[in-house]
């Protein structure tokens, strides 16, 4: 008899043995993956590993990676922190890269710091007033807004394909033929293109260093203010919120609020940082939103474990780019990457529960 | 069995419900029957007198039809034995009524019929012989046509060998807490608190008795603001309390020791010196404007955790890792801390040991000696007894009757709490 039970008390040293042993699992499976497809498994985990930190500019495209998965990783942790489920950042994360485009031509011509400021202030707007729409649902009607944020995410879709595609709106490139046939965004003022700065070799765009600041940010409200007392409070008992006297409904839309704001910031920085233009297809396409949601687990929802883990997860995505040729299919890149997420997830559930084996007493009828 | 919570599918129908976990023949082949099954549900409502549309699907029904489906569900089984847990709790009188009727149908056909009852008016209505059960233990049977209301609540509270042990009289300043015609509805939504009138005046011990269930739990919710009244008024040393406002309850001198201490009363997760500041969080020297002053709250929870002999290995550990001793320490030492003018507690020592409950008891008795208006919910007789100035008895959500403690008769005040006259 194989038995689940939940642990009482979670040992501290399982917390850093597990997630180990769960990495060195999925290479072990890895390994038979590539041993079967006829790909010599060290000289690829090399690759992956060179690709993602080591090569050339390797760093680099992490880091474009990585930026938008933090601010994406903390919009899902700050509402995870107080039980709610906000698996609307992909959503608020078009919705502040509309809002910051928007205000980037708006400003076209004002100096380059007002113009960011702007994208950045709008971006966050964008995703807070996005996300305050689950937020009041769940707070004044008990909608669940796990559904709520998740099928915003299509609409804000849909809308962002029609400003560009769909219609002749302020974002769309309309100069010249080839705009018309092959639709794409307003190209944004060189204004509103956000500094980077390059350490030998390395770019570290603006955003990075906003996430970060982000995340210091969201430390220091979650752990030294009231605001963040209360966030614990009701996120571990609402109940006792109650009793304690706290405004649970104002809380649960001031924290989806705050919640969509990071992850509208990220959108911001997508516009200002690499994409400098509102670029439909690449932002649906990349799913920074979910993968947010997996960056926030993995972290435990502690803001910088975040940072790391978005790192990590950018290099293992930017790795899955350069690996991929007529070598290395792009199923097997996925297929890598999948193991690793599931085994390190998986994993969890050793920290929090423990497998029990009994061996079934044997009666003497059974054994005569 | 049927709970008294119902174990039911909202959104299948009744017949559906019905036939949910029996594995005699539809079981067995895969498609359910549901012309055959709803015609036998038709007729067991019909025999029994237990009218429910065999169609319709569970959300559409009250609570009252939802309970004959619960019963429906154990005839269909061919159920030779019948738990009732307090079937009449969610029922209007004349449902009550129908209900008794079907329970004698049963008992006809020979079937046993077992039912829980705090009531005993019912009790003597439906049943032919009455247990009583006195913590726990089984304390007599009697013929039900031999009982009286009156020696049944003699037999539920018992007769104390030791006579208790009463505080002398306190002295009794102004009136600090005053309910008017206070109304509440529970958590379904039937109303569970009924026009409750009460004056609490500094100094003193009210003690509230009754049995678990009739709205004790409610009308301290309500007093302190957890929950929304329907009707009348909470004052507080002359002064109207907002209704439905946990933080103007706070504001006003309320402290509120609830009957649910690890998830009310404290946050699990959370470290005992978090929930040491749990309602104080917002005033020096716990914050400071929006900012919260961590050391000066590990300061504040080591002193108070020294002062009230809180035992845990320091204030960073989980509320949830301490016992339930030291848990309502940790409640009453934060509750005392706000220097209260009432304070309402419910069944503050459920769970406690012998060296825990003298504990509460000791804080209880001085903080009526500090001048705190005490309102003391408990279901245990002796306990009210032995530390309240007055009793009053809740029953099913009005007080009916109030009683000098040092004049009241056991046996007077079981009868009240059973809805005897």
């Amino acid at each position: 008899m194989i038995r689940i039970e939940r642990r009482l008390e979670q040992p501290r040293w399982l917390t850093v043995v597990v997630p180990v042993v769960s990495v060195a699992v999925a290479f072990l499976l890895a390994t038979l993956v590539l041993l079967a497809t006829h790909h010599p498994p060290l000289h690829t985990f090399r690759r992956l590993f060179d690709a993602a930190f080591l090569d050339n500019g390797a760093l680099t495209e992490t880091l474009v990676s990585a930026t938008p998965l933090a601010f994406t990783g903390l919009c899902a942790a700050v509402a995870f922190r107080m039980n709610l489920f906000n698996i609307g950042g992909e959503g608020q994360l078009y919705a502040g890269a509309i809002t910051g485009a928007t205000i980037a031509l708006l400003l076209g011509g004002a100096p380059s710091a007002v113009v960011i400021v702007g994208m950045i202030a709008a971006g966050a707007a964008g995703g807070a007033v996005l996300a305050a729409i689950p937020g009041v649902l769940r707070a004044f009607f008990s909608t669940s807004e796990i559904i709520t944020s998740l099928m915003l995410n299509y609409v804000v879709a849909l809308i962002i394909d029609y400003l560009i595609f769909g219609s002749h709106s302020y974002l769309r490139d309309s100069s010249g033929f080839e705009a018309s046939v092959f639709p794409q965004g307003k190209t944004l003022p060189d204004e509103a293109t956000w500094p980077s700065w390059a350490i030998h070799g390395l770019v570290i765009p603006l955003g990075a260093l906003v996430a970060v600041a982000v995340a210091v940010v969201v430390w220091f409200l979650y752990k030294r203010t009231r605001f963040g007392f209360e966030v614990s409070v009701i996120g571990d008992s609402a109940r006792a919120g109650r009793y304690a006297g706290m405004r649970t409904r104002r809380k649960i839309v001031a924290v989806m609020c705050l919640s969509g704001a990071i992850a509208g910031i990220g959108g911001a920085s997508q516009d200002g940082d690499f994409r400098h233009q509102l670029d439909p297809r690449g932002l649906t396409q990349a799913n920074y939103g979910y993968a947010g949601i997996v960056v926030a687990a993995l972290a435990r929802y502690n803001p910088f474990a975040v940072l790391l883990v978005a790192f990590l997860l950018g290099g293992l995505q930017n790795a899955g780019y350069t690996l991929q040729g007529a070598d290395f299919p792009n199923g097997l890149v996925g297929v890598l990457q999948g193991l690793l997420l599931f085994c390190v997830l998986g994993g969890e559930l050793f920290i929090r529960y423990r497998v029990r084996i009994e061996r079934r007493h044997r009666t003497a009828a059974e054994t005569a | 069995m049927v709970h008294q919570h119902f174990r039911l599918v909202e959104p299948f129908s009744v017949a559906e419900n019905v036939v949910l976990g029996d594995h005699r023949d539809v079981g067995r082949t895969f498609r359910l029957h549901s012309r055959a099954i709803e015609r036998r549900v038709g007729e067991l409502s019909q025999r029994y007198g237990l009218a429910v549309d065999p169609r319709a699907r569970i959300w559409q029904l009250s609570l009252g039809e939802q309970q004959r489906v619960e019963i429906l569900k154990a005839l269909y089984k061919d159920a030779r034995i019948l738990i009732l847990d307090e079937p009449t709790a969610v029922l209007m009188p004349q449902e009550s009524r129908a209900l008794f009727d079907t329970i004698r149908a049963m008992a006809r056909d020979g079937r046993t019929v077992i039912f829980i009852s705090h009531k005993l008016r019912e009790v003597k209505a439906v049943a032919d012989r009455v247990t009583i059960l006195r913590r726990g233990r089984s304390i007599a049977t009697v013929p039900a046509a031999d009982a009286t209301p009156q020696s049944l609540a003699t037999l539920m509270v018992g007769r104390e060998i030791r006579p208790a042990r009463r505080d002398g009289p306190r002295e009794v300043g102004e009136a600090c807490l005053e309910l008017h015609d206070v109304g509440a509805d529970g958590d379904r939504g039937l109303p569970a608190v009924r026009d409750v009138s009460l004056t609490v005046r500094r100094g003193e011990i009210l003690g509230i008795a009754g049995v678990a269930g009739n709205g004790q739990r409610e009308l301290a919710e309500t007093i302190a603001g957890m929950r929304p009244p329907t009707g009348g008024t909470v004052r507080v040393t002359g002064r109207k309390l907002k209704a439905g406002d946990a933080r103007a309850a706070i504001g006003a001198g309320i402290a509120y020791v609830p009957e649910d201490r690890l998830g009310t009363g404290l946050a699990p997760g959370l470290s005992v010196a978090d929930n040491v500041v749990l309602k104080s969080y917002r005033k020096p020297p716990a914050s400071r404007g929006p900012l919260l002053l961590v050391r000066k709250i590990r300061e504040l929870a080591e002193a108070l955790m020294q002062r009230y002999d809180v035992r845990a290995s320091g204030p960073d550990v989980p509320a949830r890792q301490l016992s339930g001793g030291n848990l309502q320490k940790v409640v009453l030492a934060r509750e005392f801390s706000g220097d209260p003018v009432v304070l309402v507690a419910a069944s503050p020592t459920r769970g406690l040991d012998v060296a825990g409950i003298e504990v509460v008891h000791a804080y209880l008795r001085d903080a009526a000696e500090r001048g705190v208006g005490v309102l003391l919910i408990s279901e245990d007789l002796d306990e009210i007894r032995t530390l309240a100035d007055r009793i009053a008895v809740m029953y099913e959500g009005a007080i009916v009757g109030e009683r000098d403690a040092s004049t009241a008769t056991v046996e007077e005040l079981g009868l009240l709490m059973a809805g005897g006259e």
